[in-house]
């Protein structure tokens, strides 16, 4: 992180910290509408994060990221309405759920020389699976869903994370910027440098001296482990859980969307690519409203052909060759 | 002298097919020791197993006294055998001196030790000029020192070379034959499996002939290059 | 084995061809072009329509309509291919998928449009017929369906083994660089291939519109249920598709009928994830 800050030029450091001192001070004049626009924002920037450190920097392909939002979600959820844990403890055991599960999907796909596409159908199918488990699953609700009650004792506190918006802008917020900077901090490690020998050429980096499949087996533990801590957010934040929403191959998609816009491998891809797409989904929400169209498929099939254009334009994403144009020396990998 | 690397009896085949039969030989520290033979010989398949790339199906493979048949080729990286690749296998999206780099964090955990190491390296083989530049975009000879900086990176007391000199001109080869010589004067081993005559005889010690999976000679450049059966099964075929 | 087990195995196993024959389109254009198709399920669905809208317009029988809405989906896959996808051959894997789940929400997203959320059932007036063969009552239109699909197939397997474009791709998916060469247009055989791929779609969306209800929620189902069939049988394999398709049919009836239908997804992923970690190459892939 040091070495990426001392080697960013003026304008760089100037931009950075211009965003960030926009973001601490937005809630003074952004009314509530717009909050929730940000939050989600830092919400996908935060789980793209965790996505690409898996994809873009070790090199494998999971589409079955919501298995551990998902599972990290219920986790705390279930164990704040059916034992009172709250969530700042509730996390703690999240994450080790969740992390277990990536180290089962890792074990049982790397050890076996699966990889590429074959991979990521693994991680769909233990996506789909634990989903329709839980479909089934008696004490979370089961496909009726979970619910954040409202009235139990405590849930209005904000240790329990039951304040407004506002609670969950600045951690979103949180999230991302710390997000952000344990990417940068691992990409300038030797675990980083590692991550991208794989993701290059597993055959020389093993010619190397590197344990491929213990430095993909990291990867997936931290991908992991952020993704469930995402999950828990989502899980308060929203206050309901449903399989066929939370598990669903949909959350999955969504989730990769951000970094693979933005700039796949890159430490600020995954934010510029929050900070293109939601707005954008958001401001098709509010045209097709102000337009009197009601057609909930309309804003979808826009959304598609928008991810079809940047593909094809810019399919390294668009935070390289934004920072190319604003003159800033951030897109050197 | 005490041999570094011992191979005995060595073997492979797939299917059936023998590609190594029952090969012998020592590679001594600090020499330089060229395998040669025809296509198909089996030389890359021979290397492959010492590099820990394919298990053998019989033999042993001694390195500096410990048995190393089997073993991940990581594992036998950090034991200290270096290689490179017959089609070269550089990080083809880092630049250059990020590919040095990795190789020598094999060694340290500190990156500004690594790019130390790899400023040092790159310097001894001409790339240092070229460091910023993506692996990728670098011609076929830039590629191939790319590819012995990397391995040098990793400082092995064994570097592995496997045709590093096919496909580059005269002028190249001779570039390349004087870096490996510096090398070796520095106490390095190197083991290489070329095509290329000239540097074979300009570099190697002795030379090993492999034919049809089987060692059919072994000495001094002299005493080989004259052996009859080499002469016959490969020398008057290709490389005169 | 009793005469129930036996009635649901063998529904499965034809409801099963008909999967097999989608899978079957998946597994071809991955075979030769090295492409995931993610808007598979997708244009199933839209196919599912297709004969929908010719059965109510035109009274046209699905087992007739497969013919021209197969037609219309080579000429859909053929310019799908030669427009959207052809640049993208031998780019990254993640490029590909993004294009194609670009591609598959815009699909989905306009049958919902079009259509609305709700299925559309095609009321053939031998829905309810079936045959009694022994202990089995085995539905008529699962008997025609199945017959169809294994029939198309046949045409595709044939197709491929014995005219000179068959062989062409062939020799495509074995060796590109080989094909280019010796001078075949590798543009316009891959762009045959899709299409081939999308008449399976296209006949298979066909005969499913008369065992389920079209509705645009199938899509993604369907989509995963592909993958599943192709993985299980083996990527690339146009006999393992039908097989894998065969067993996922069967496994899904069984586990519908004892255990639950909303669970019977959940045997298929398994089934899939077994697979993958014994044998990746799936049961009758090549090895990898």
């Amino acid at each position: 992180m040091t070495n990426i800050w001392y080697h960013t030029n003026w304008r760089g450091k100037a931009i950075c910290l211009l965003l960030l001192l926009a973001f601490v001070a937005a809630p003074i004049v952004a009314d509530r509408y717009l909050l929730s626009v940000l939050i989600l924002v830092f919400y996908f920037a935060y789980l793209g994060h965790a996505w690409n450190l898996l994809m873009g920097f070790a090199g494998q392909l999971s589409l079955g990221h919501a298995l551990y939002l998902g599972l990290g979600a219920y986790t705390a959820t279930a164990l704040w309405t059916l034992f009172g844990v709250g969530p700042w403890i509730g996390v703690f055991i999240a994450i080790p759920v969740a992390a277990a599960a990536g180290m089962l999907v890792g074990w049982l796909g790397w050890r076996f020389a699966i990889e590429g596409v074959y991979f990521a159908l693994l991680t769909i199918a233990f996506a789909e699976f634990t989903r329709i488990g839980f479909d089934h699953l008696g004490i979370t609700g089961a496909s009726a869903g979970l619910f954040l009650s409202v009235s139990s004792e405590g849930a209005d506190k904000w240790w329990n994370l039951g304040g407004g918006p506002l609670l969950y802008y600045y951690i979103s917020l949180i999230l991302a910027v710390a997000a952000t900077v344990l990417v940068a901090g691992l990409r300038q490690s030797s675990l980083g440098y590692r991550w991208l020998a794989v993701r290059e050429d597993p055959e020389a980096a093993q010619a190397v001296g590197i344990n491929i499949f213990r430095a993909r087996m990291i990867a997936m533990l931290i991908s992991s482990s952020m993704t469930a801590v995402g999950g828990v957010f989502y899980g308060f934040y929203y206050r309901n859980l449903f399989p066929s929403q939370v598990f669903d191959i949909g959350r999955s998609i969504e989730l990769i969307l951000a970094p693979i816009i933005g700039g796949l491998g890159t430490i600020f891809g995954p934010v510029v690519g929050a900070i293109i797409l939601t707005p954008l989904g958001e401001g098709l929400t509010g045209l097709m409203q102000s337009l009197g169209i009601n057609a909930p498929g309309a804003k979808l099939i826009f959304y598609g052909i928008m991810l079809m254009i940047i593909i094809s334009l810019r399919p390294d994403g668009v935070w390289p060759w934004l920072a190319r144009q604003m003159g800033l020396n951030g897109s050197r990998k | 002298m005490t041999a570094l690397l011992s191979v005995r009896d060595l073997s492979k085949h797939f299917r059936g097919l023998a590609a190594v039969s029952r090969v012998n030989f020592d590679v001594n520290s600090g020499e330089i020791f060229a395998i040669i033979g025809p296509n198909g010989a089996g030389k890359t398949t021979l290397f492959n197993m010492i590099a820990g790339a394919m298990p053998p199906n019989g033999g042993t493979i001694t390195f500096a006294g410990e048995q190393i048949g089997g073993l991940r080729s990581d594992e036998i990286a950090r034991r200290g055998i270096g290689r490179t690749f017959q089609v070269v296998k550089p990080f083809p999206a880092l630049t250059v001196e990020d590919n040095v780099v990795i190789g020598a964090l094999m060694r340290t955990n500190s990156l500004s030790d690594a790019r130390t190491t790899a400023s040092e390296i790159l310097t001894k083989l001409d790339l240092i000029a070229k460091r910023d530049q993506i692996a990728s975009s670098l011609t076929l000879p830039d590629r191939k020192r790319l590819e012995v900086a990397r391995a040098l990176a990793t400082k092995p007391k064994l570097l592995l070379l496997d045709e590093v000199m096919a496909g580059l001109r005269p002028t190249e080869t001779d570039r390349i034959v004087a870096i490996l010589r510096d090398l070796n004067k520095t106490g390095l081993t190197i083991l290489l499996i070329e095509h290329v005559m000239r540097a074979v005889t300009a570099l190697a010690s002795r030379i090993l002939v492999l034919h049809h999976g089987a060692a059919i000679a072994q000495g001094t450049p002299e005493h080989v290059l004259r052996d009859p059966a080499v002469i016959e099964s490969y020398l008057g075929a290709e490389a005169l | 084995m009793t005469a129930i087990t036996l009635n649901v195995i063998v529904q499965g196993v034809l409801t099963g061809l008909v999967y097999g024959l989608m899978a079957l389109g998946l597994s071809v254009i991955f075979g030769v072009m090295r492409v995931v198709n993610f808007a598979h399920g997708e244009l199933t669905v839209v196919a599912m329509y297709a004969a929908f809208l010719l059965f109510e317009m035109l009274h046209l029988e699905p087992l007739i309509a497969l013919l021209p809405i197969a037609a219309a989906f080579f000429g859909i896959g053929y310019l799908l291919q030669r427009t959207l996808i052809s640049p993208f051959i031998g780019r990254a894997e993640h490029e590909q998928f993004i294009l194609l789940v670009g591609l598959a929400t815009v699909i989905v997203n306009g049958v919902l449009l079009i259509f609305g959320p709700d299925a559309r059932p095609i009321n053939l007036p031998y829905s309810f017929d079936s045959y009694a063969i022994g202990p089995l009552f085995i539905d008529k239109v699962r008997v025609l369906a199945a017959v169809a699909a294994l029939a198309v197939a046949a045409a595709l397997f044939l197709f491929f083994r014995y005219t000179r474009t068959g062989t062409a791709i062939r020799a495509c998916a074995d060796n590109l660089t080989g094909a280019a060469v010796v001078g075949l247009n590798v543009k316009q055989l891959y762009a045959v291939t899709f299409g081939l791929g999308l008449a399976c779609v296209g006949a298979a969306g066909s005969l499913m519109a008369t065992i389920a209800d079209a509705s645009p929620g199938l899509s993604q189902a369907y989509t995963l249920l592909a993958f599943t069939i192709v993985i299980i049988g083996g990527l690339g394999s146009m006999m393992g598709a039908l097989v894998g398709g065969i067993l996922i049919g069967v496994s899904e009836a069984l586990a519908g009928f004892y255990i639950q239908p909303s669970m019977k997804s959940m045997f298929s992923f398994a089934l899939l994830i077994i697979v993958l970690v014994l044998r990746p190459q799936g049961l009758m892939g090549r090895r990898l």
